[in-house]
């Protein structure tokens, strides 16, 4: 089998920049990824990224892809990962298609939404159950429907919906909501949405689509009549696939100042580590820094 | 004879503005249905595919759910 100098696992921004700095410097390489673009894409408005004044997710995203054909960057895409292993030198990458190996790998695979664990999550997903307002919000037109979450992404797809939406619920587990002040007196302001502290979500209810939702406070459990329900609980890492790093407590990859895990040869970059901050700048900075690392490590070791 | 595409999506959604992109790489017409804004279009692509999620595509009949590259390579012949 082929042995690769480098692998990058993702194809967000951390991903794409690490390999547009490893084509740079002409190592033999492969990306491989669920996506592109990851979290960037699924972004509204993107008004801090240097250099672009204002740009939407998927706009940027088509840049960053753009900006990889420029370097005929070989992609591995719609491919999940399932394993990264070291033996001796060489790391064993299992995917959803194919095994590779390579010398050193970066992980790069971003974070995804979080799910409920609740009754009737799974089955209705896709049908009424949602963790994309932006996407699928549209399709909500004069419905009740139900956001779950209390920081700002519930916040976020709260006032996309409430343009859309006939009425909503916010379903929030603590006794008051977090999140942007701006953001936050607008959905209190708003004559149709209803805020529901304290509350949590117990089941999906349905019979080919969802039809209701069952909620609990601390005293009593009931049904609330909606169509719709967007999931938006927070974000967790695509950090499972690799077993014997070092994660955080939240199982975030530990890395040190310069993208190391760990484990020798192993790099991880973006939202799936500990880097304080999680933002498209910070995780295309950290991109380009763990493929540096990586051809200094690869030089080092004279591979 | 060219087969009949069309798209049903949200104006927003980064999967559908992708499969678009891609088919138009590819020289593919397609109809473009906003199921946003046309609720006639969302019930006929409710009740095609039997769920909400878009983007979905009908290729001369047959249905797919989401950005399914490989899927829509085989039913297109590109």
């Amino acid at each position: 089998m082929l042995i690769y100098d480098l692998i990058i696992i993702g194809a967000g921004p951390a991903g794409i920049t690490a390999s547009v700095y490893a084509a740079r410097k002409k190592l033999n390489f492969l990306v491989i990824s669920v996506d592109i673009g990851g979290q960037t894409a699924w972004s509204g408005d993107i008004e801090n990224y240097t250099g672009y004044q204002f740009i939407s997710g998927p706009e940027l995203t088509q840049k960053f892809e753009e900006h990889m054909h420029k370097y005929n960057i070989p992609l591995k895409e719609n491919e999940e990962i399932f394993s990264v292993d070291k033996t001796g030198d060489i790391f064993l990458i299992k995917t959803s298609k194919a095994d590779y190996q390579a010398r050193t790998v970066i992980i790069a695979s971003g974070k995804k939404s979080k799910e409920l664990q609740v009754a009737g999550e799974k089955e209705f997903k896709n049908h009424g159950l949602t963790y994309c307002a932006t996407c699928d919000g549209p399709l909500f037109a004069n419905k009740v429907v139900a956001v779950v979450g209390g920081g700002n992404s519930a916040l976020d797809a709260t006032l996309q919906l409430m343009k859309i939406a006939k009425q909503i619920y916010l379903i929030n587990i603590t006794d008051q909501l977090a999140g942007d002040a701006i953001m936050l007196q607008k959905v209190q302001e708003a004559s149709n949405v209803k805020i529901m502290n304290n509350h949590q979500v117990s089941a999906v209810l349905g019979d080919k689509f969802v039809r209701a939702i069952k909620i609990k406070d601390q005293s009593q459990e009931k049904e609330l009549a909606v169509e719709g329900v967007f999931v938006e609980i927070g974000l967790i890492p695509n950090s499972g696939f690799v077993k014997n790093v070092e994660k955080n407590e939240y199982n975030e990859i530990n890395i040190n100042l310069r993208n190391q895990t760990n484990i020798a040869g192993m790099f991880a970059a973006g939202d799936v580590t500990n880097v304080p901050e999680k933002q498209i700048i910070i995780a295309a900075g950290e991109g380009s820094k763990a493929a540096l690392g990586a051809f200094r490590y690869l030089a080092q070791h004279k591979f | 004879m060219a087969k009949s595409v069309i798209v049903y999506s949200t104006l927003t959604c980064p999967w559908c503005i992708r499969v678009k992109q891609y088919l138009k790489e590819n020289n593919v017409l397609f109809l473009d249905w906003d199921v946003g804004a046309d609720k006639v279009a969302a019930d006929e692509m409710v009740k095609k595919s039997g769920q909400m999620g878009v983007p979905v595509l009908d290729i001369d009949g047959q249905i797919i759910v989401g950005f399914d590259k490989e899927k829509i390579k085989q039913l297109l012949g590109i």
